[in-house]
């Protein structure tokens, strides 16, 4: 239940972020401030074309260039590993899905725009740049395949020449259940169709993509500094699949990172290539993205191509879903892409719904595009996208209310077995729902439309619901799916003699404000001050083991690691204070950061007892070694289910096709909440990337492969001025059952449920209007609502 | 960028001397030039500075027309031309973002003559006189297509005479990623006559809507537009909108600048 106050330190307390002031002074250090002495820079050469055979490439006179140390093609890495993809997808066949090869560098064929061909590595990165520009490249142009349904045809180019075709799988889930789906259609009242589009997306996080390879030959210990939300699976991708360096000869550190959204959880080329090269010039090797390379190197998101359809009975019951999509997986598989479509996408397609019959068809496709791999969100944007619009045009079609079709179909009783392979273990979707339509007012909306109208405008109100699955785990279960990782998390705890702590998490925090919200939790389990506690992340060094920050996992697996390290501490200082108090161990209890015997007045202070385990004069050194430090490795039961209501309210220019968003309201259950100031901002930040894919965000391609949108002058990112000031809530609260926090996740829920609000609400703007346009494609931009209601 | 020499002349004169030589180009301002260097799409020998030269800066009144110096900034203009021209002034106050309004020129804009700019509009609108080192070009001679103008090989743009209308109003519907017009319109109503110029939209360029002006010539007022089209497709068509979309933002613009002034 949610507390009737707010506390002022501790668990629900909005403690500021502490990793702010070194944020807002100026005073982070992220990967690029980082110089070593002697370091070299590295400029890649990129294709400029989507597909073609390279026949040569002649790097002899850039080689000859002031300042070049070494120019690195194809070639020098045909003998290393390829860039490893780290979950295997099994196919409806039973057949592993075809995975190809992913050279560091191109050899024999180009794929992409951006794909990089050489690399020269120079003593300043002009000279570098120079001499790339003095290499000759020659390349077969091979006619590029784009759009995912021609790829798939007969006849169609190959992106990969030793696949039997671009078709990467075609994965049923769940298989068995086809037929009776099928079954239900028939037997449906009414069956409602959608065939739609989530725009492909280019994360730009503020930061862009650096990495520096250094290496002591003196002890042949190789370090990669990277922008990166996982240092610890880069180090065991890399180190294992690419170079062959084991673990203890290869550290990687990721420190203050700006912004990741996804894209940054991936093992990129540069990467292994600066690990690579500054062993082979003996030199560190830096190179720093500019904005246009990653636009046509990080991973994209998204890109889907779905038809939806949904079987009712007279009553309107949802008895059946059917999907049937397309998923562009781009030229190469990046390192977790063939997961997102699949398991982090078909096992949500029950959404808040209790459909008893679901099948879920996904085709991943190879193009001639860059990869395409997990955006904030990452597969449940796409399925809640897809079903929130869906019910909304079946409510229309069948003139019912679309709360009301929603709250009717609502899953109200937990657990729930979803026919999608996973079980809800919490959750009160009406609650969310009533605090929605109380916050949003949309009892006032009528009014408003009224007042838009006398201006000429439209308005439209539209909600959605969504549920997420988050954590990304238990490791068994991803195991099955075809993981190639555990989805565990890590927390070491260390106290230090004088009380302070320090913890070591593998959660890496690049804006999710995890030095203040981890610290808060630790903080409060001893009753200490937050200011006794530090966190350390995002060095392979330092921190025992990762898996890292994606799937609004951190405080959910990596919290729990850390409650259950400090739990152990917390378990080895009781002894220690009972030896102290001479009391019995059962007896002792810990509040406020004092151990005391229940029932007297005899107790130690927290600092004494650390004291003790490292001055261990008066200690029972037969029972228990001197020091206090912990170890915890946490492997989830089950994912969290985060879930909601959203409701989005639009003004629409007739005149101009300009929508803007006048209201926006979110109301979450995240289960228990640590900081609601940091959630809130969490939330903030998920709704501007989930209106900017249903306003404004679309990477797009010509049919030969070219990038359109690849800068900001035809890219369009969220500004401040295109959001509204949102309500946000996070009081309806059914707190997670199966770890220690009790807490969900909500790191990506913004961007899940937002963009379906968006466009329900445009298409209720143009209803109003006297336009049933039934669907829109994101982005919901200008020319496109023009298009639609005037063409 | 590749390497280049750079120039800082403190007169005109030698500024013109300066960009004699091969490969010379100028900057005033640089917010078109500076990513093409960055990006190595131009490769000048010499870059001469235009931003020492005060006799380029300005904005004051010259026989009852607006002067403003080449070498204005965008946000000189916004303060300065407030008073004075204030639909100019406001067409300056909504070009990019503070740090492009500081640094960008007029001088600049109208040499560069972007198909998506701004102050073509407003100079071709209001029936503006180019000045350079070496004559004056009537706004309707100056703008000759998409970046191009009727400047020649190292001629600078040393000021603009801006009429000064009766009213005036700057409407634009933006670009949503460069937020540059998608399609802009200068309405300038003068005693005698009324000019709009529309930027964003065509292939060609800024251009004069002549049907319009004749008819709100005739009648100012909204309703005087009824039933004019422009072709969309002679109208840029891209990822942010068809001709036909352009070309129905060419009458909604200038129909909004229109009742912005009555």
């Amino acid at each position: 239940m949610p507390k009737d106050f707010e506390p002022t330190r501790g668990i629900g307390a909005s403690s500021k972020r502490r990793e702010d002031i070194r944020f807002l002074t100026g005073s982070g250090r992220y990967t690029d401030d980082i110089n070593l002495r002697r370091q070299t820079h590295v400029f890649f050469l990129r294709s400029d074309v989507a597909h073609g055979r390279l026949t040569g490439v002649d790097t002899s006179a850039a080689e000859d260039m002031p300042g070049v140390l070494k120019v690195f093609t194809g070639a020098d890495f045909a003998e290393i590993g390829g860039m490893p993809c780290g979950w295997q997808v099994t196919d409806k066949h039973g057949q592993p899905m075809q995975e190809p090869k992913h050279p560091v560098l191109a050899h024999e064929k180009v794929r992409h725009v951006g794909e990089p061909i050489a690399a020269v590595v120079a003593e300043t990165l002009a000279q570098a740049r120079d001499a790339a520009e003095a290499i000759v490249v020659d390349i077969d142009e091979l006619p590029a395949v784009v759009n995912m349904k021609d790829a798939v045809k007969d006849g169609a180019p190959k992106v990969h020449d030793d696949l039997t075709s671009n078709l990467c799988y075609d994965w049923g889930f769940v298989e068995e259940n086809k037929d009776a789906v099928n079954k239900a259609f028939e037997q449906a009242a009414h069956v409602t169709t959608l065939e739609l589009v989530n725009n492909r997306l280019v994360a730009n996080p503020m930061e862009p993509r650096v990495a520096i390879g250094d290496y002591n030959r003196s002890d042949g210990e190789h370090t990669l500094y990277t922008t990166s939300q996982n240092p610890h699976v880069i180090r065991l991708l890399m180190g294992a699949f690419v170079l062959g360096i084991p673990e203890h000869k290869l550290r990687v550190v990721a420190p203050d990172v700006g912004g990741g959204f996804g894209t940054k959880i991936f093992h990129y080329q540069e990467e292994a290539f600066c690990t690579f090269a500054a062993k082979a010039v003996g030199r560190p090797v830096k190179w720093t993205s500019s904005r246009s390379e990653a636009f046509m190197s990080d991973a994209h998101g998204r890109d889907h191509v779905t038809k939806i359809e949904l079987a009712l009975d007279a009553d309107n019951n949802f008895t059946a879903l059917r999907t049937d999509t397309y998923a562009n997986m781009g030229a190469y598989l990046s390192t977790f892409a063939p997961s997102v479509p699949t398991w982090l996408h078909g096992t949500l397609m029950a959404g808040n719904y209790k459909t008893p019959l679901i099948y879920v068809n996904v085709k991943a496709v190879f193009t001639n595009t860059v990869p395409v791999d997990a955006y904030r969100g990452a597969g449940r944007p796409e399925a809640t996208y897809q079903l929130e619009r869906l019910i909304d045009k079946a409510a229309h079609e069948l003139k019912v209310d679309p709360i009301k079709l929603r709250r009717q179909n609502f899953v109200t009783e937990f657990p729930y077995a979803t026919p999608v392979a996973v079980e809800y273990d919490t959750g009160d979707y009406n609650a969310t729902m009533d605090k929605l339509e109380e916050i949003a007012d949309h009892a006032g909306f009528e009014a408003r439309r009224r007042e838009s109208e006398s201006k000429g405008k439209l308005r439209g109100f539209g909600v959605n619901c969504y549920i997420e699955a988050c954590g990304i785990a238990p490791s068994n279960l991803v195991g099955q799916l075809g993981a190639r990782a555990g989805l565990y998390e890590s927390a070491m705890v260390r106290v230090n003699a004088t009380g302070g702590l320090v913890v070591m998490t593998g959660s890496h925090s690049h804006g999710q404000g995890h030095e203040t919200s981890f610290a808060q939790v630790v903080a409060d389990m001893i009753g200490i001050d937050e200011n006794m506690v530090e966190i350390v992340h995002g060095d392979t060094s330092k921190v025992p083991m990762g898996m890292g920050t994606y799937g609004s996992r951190s405080l959910a697996v990596g919290g729990s690691a850390m409650v259950r390290a400090t739990e152990k501490i917390i378990a080895k200082a009781k002894k220690i204070a009972s030896h102290l108090l001479e009391a019995s161990e059962g007896d002792i209890e810990l509040k406020d950061g004092a151990f005391s015997v229940a029932g007297t007045d005899k107790s130690v202070a927290w600092g004494d007892v650390t004291l003790a385990a490292y001055v261990p004069h008066n200690y029972p050194l037969e029972e228990i070694e001197p020091g206090l430090e912990e170890t915890a490795f946490y492997d989830p039961s089950n994912f969290t289910y985060p879930a909601g209501a959203y409701a989005c309210e639009v003004e629409l220019d007739p005149e101009t096709g300009h929508v803007t968003v006048e209201r926006f309201t979110a109301a979450d259950d995240f289960g228990n909440v640590v900081n609601p100031m940091i959630v809130t901002g969490q939330v903030h930040g998920g709704l501007a990337q989930g209106i900017g894919q249903a306003l404004l965000e679309n990477c797009a391609y010509d049919e030969d492969g070219q990038l359109l949108s690849a800068s900001y002058m035809d890219y369009a990112m969220p500004r401040a001025s295109d959001l509204p000031f949102y309500d946000v809530d996070h009081s309806c609260q059914t707190p997670c059952t199966h770890n220690p926090l009790g807490v969900k996740g909500c790191g990506e829920a913004g961007a899940i449920g937002s963009p379906p609000a968006v466009v329900n609400a445009v298409l209720d703007a143009i209803r109003s209007g006297g336009k049933d346009i039934g669907h829109i494609d994101m982005p919901v931009s200008p020319a496109r609502v023009w298009e639609a209601m005037n063409v | 960028m590749y390497d280049f020499e750079i120039e800082r002349p403190g007169n005109v004169a030698d500024a013109v001397k300066a960009l004699g030589q091969e490969d010379a180009q100028p900057l005033s301002g640089g917010q078109t030039l500076i990513p093409t260097l960055k990006a190595r799409l131009a490769m000048p020998s010499v870059l001469v500075s235009l931003a020492g030269i005060d006799e380029l800066k300005g904005v004051e009144m010259r026989d009852g027309a607006l002067w403003i110096g080449g070498g204005t900034t965008h946000a000189t203009v916004m303060r300065e031309a407030a008073d004075s021209y204030p639909a100019l002034a406001s067409l300056a106050a909504r070009i990019g973002d503070p740090a492009v309004r500081n640094r960008g020129t007029i001088g600049g804009s109208l040499a560069n003559n972007d198909p998506s700019a701004c102050y073509p509009a407003g100079a071709l609108a209001s029936g503006a006189t180019i000045e350079t080192d070496r004559r004056e070009i009537a706004a309707d001679d100056y703008f000759q297509g998409m970046f191009t103008t009727a400047l020649e090989e190292g001629e600078i743009v040393t000021g603009v005479r801006f009429p000064i209308p009766q009213a005036a109003h700057y409407e634009k519907f933006i670009q949503p990623a460069s937020r540059f017009p998608l399609v802009a319109a200068f309405v300038a109503r003068f005693d005698s006559h009324v000019r709009v110029a529309i930027t964003g939209a065509s292939n060609e360029g800024v251009f004069r809507w002549r049907e319009a002006e004749a008819a709100l010539g005739a009648t100012f007022a909204a309703s005087a537009l009824d039933g004019l089209t422009l072709d969309g497709g002679e109208m840029i068509s891209d990822l942010h909108g068809s001709g036909a979309y352009r070309a129905h933002l060419c009458g909604v613009m200038t129909r909004r600048a229109v009742q912005s002034i009555v």
